[in-house]
């Protein structure tokens, strides 16, 4: 296997395999976002054990950092050397004829996705973290009774907050719309289940971010 | 119809090139796309410039020579054809055509619209081959069993012309249609196995040397290559490449 990460094929692979995991984990993110829909309580129970399970909080948890930093950080590498591939441009190129504009424009939704990703991890993460390992508090309370369902109403009172929410939903789907599918490919399956795939793709890409959406909406209206 | 053709002229490859305006009257819709930049061509020698150095060979749409960017298009407008096979017909009286080489580090200028492609041949000399007794006393191919399954997928990758619009038409001018195709030739024919793990490593080694970009999967050089390459031959590198990279 030597040298097959900084193969091009291996990078592929690399940026495909990290891809597997956010989309696994996006699952797991608006099911448990989805919860909250439903029931104050049982949000909040969820929330508690997410937070404050040590496996998810010192395992689970940087994981998923790594994988974050990891695909970006290899996107921005592969961006930059594939810029390098061509000096000059085409004073006329048509790209639309021959692909979408999701596939030819990754490199920008991703980096909305990021920035947006900043701003996620301001209103939540470091807050969250501030309050159980900075202030010392892991007993999940505000005043006699769970906090979490609570804050994340607070949250999406400001329309403008949900707005950025929203438009941030919106790169995450275009970046899926091309995302699923390519990570496929890249790891070598493009066979009689790639039609059927790319269906399924579509419908992952763009039911998550709308469920993301939904919940922003929900409860900014029902606060 | 009459035409206003931008073309992109460069002395050679240490020189700057730029966009060039000509003009062409009374080109006929039947003729090929080469056939108007003969006619140019004449106009420009009759007038004493210097005629515009374009690729082209068979005109048949087989050798895989001509190589130009047309409106933005590899081998222009037309779909599955080679610029050789594209007619005039595809345009309209009063048109502006932009016309340009192909674009990457990898292929680089030579002069006005002829690029260098010989980093697909190195490419290929790294590993698209397969070794044969030739001494006399060769076996007869029909004595190894293939599928016929095996067998057109096989016969659909070698139809690839090695012409570079998958590189022209990339965003990233990634070669790895050319180089899938090359591979899947041979991956799927067993007279291939023997050399399937050196010949899938040396030929991305190569292609990685060459500076070619890396394949973001948006398509484009499937919908532009005129045989009609699929992305399949792409994904089939990438599991043979695993594959010869687990073996060691």
């Amino acid at each position: 296997m030597s040298g097959f990460f900084t193969s091009s094929i291996g990078r592929k692979y690399a940026m495909a395999l990290s891809a597997f995991f956010l989309m696994f984990f996006l699952i797991m993110h608006v099911a448990l976002n989805a919860v909250s829909l439903f029931s104050e309580d049982a949000f909040n129970q969820a929330s508690h054990f997410m937070g404050t399970n040590p496996l998810i909080q010192f395992l689970m948890q940087p994981i998923l950092m790594i994988g974050v930093v990891f695909h970006f950080v290899m996107g921005f590498i592969l961006e930059a050397k594939n810029r390098s591939a061509r000096v000059v441009s085409y004073a006329k190129n048509n790209g639309a004829a021959n692909s979408t504009w999701m596939s030819r424009n990754m490199i920008y939704s991703g980096l909305f996705i990021l920035i947006f990703l900043v701003i996620h991890f301001l209103d939540f993460w470091i807050p969250e973290i501030n309050t159980k390992y900075i202030v010392g508090d892991m007993s999940g309370l505000h005043e006699g009774s769970f906090r979490y369902y609570h804050e994340l109403q607070l949250k999406f009172i400001p329309i403008w907050r949900v707005a950025l929410y929203c438009i941030g939903f919106v790169f995450l789907a275009l970046h899926l719309l091309h995302g699923f599918d390519s990570a496929f490919q890249s790891l070598g399956a493009n066979n009689k289940y790639t039609k059927g795939l790319k269906g399924f793709g579509k419908a992952y890409a763009i039911l998550i971010p709308l469920v993301f959406i939904i919940i922003a909406l929900f409860h900014h209206f029902n606060h | 119809m009459n035409l206003t053709l931008k073309i992109w002229r460069q002395k050679d490859s240490k020189t700057k090139g730029q966009m060039v305006d000509y003009k062409v009257t009374d080109i006929s819709e039947h003729m090929s796309f080469l056939e108007m930049m003969d006619v140019l061509n004449e106009q420009l020698v009759n007038s004493g410039d210097e005629p515009i150095a374009f690729d082209h060979d068979c005109r048949e749409g087989i050798c895989g020579m001509c190589s130009m960017y047309i409106n933005g298009e590899a081998h222009g407008p037309d779909r599955g054809v080679t610029t050789c096979q594209l007619h005039m017909r595809m345009f309209k009286d009063g048109d502006t055509i932009t016309i340009e080489p192909w674009r990457a580090k990898a292929f680089p200028v030579i002069k006005d619209l002829v690029v260098d492609r010989m980093s697909f041949e190195r490419i290929q000399q790294a590993g698209a081959y397969i070794s044969v007794n030739t001494s006399g006393n060769t076996q007869d191919a029909n004595s190894l069993p293939i599928s016929k399954h095996a067998a057109d997928e096989a016969m659909d990758a070698a139809t690839c012309i090695g012409c570079g619009a998958c590189v022209a038409t990339c965003k990233n001018s990634s070669a790895m249609l050319f180089v899938g195709a090359k591979v899947s030739q041979y991956a799927l024919l067993p007279q291939g196995q023997v050399e399937a793990v050196d010949r899938v490593k040396n030929m991305v080694a190569q292609m990685d040397l060459e500076g070619f970009g890396n394949c973001t999967n948006t398509g484009a050089c499937e919908i532009e290559c005129p045989k009609g390459i699929s992305l399949e031959n792409i994904a089939r590198m990438n599991r043979e490449f695993l594959k010869a990279s687990l073996k060691g």
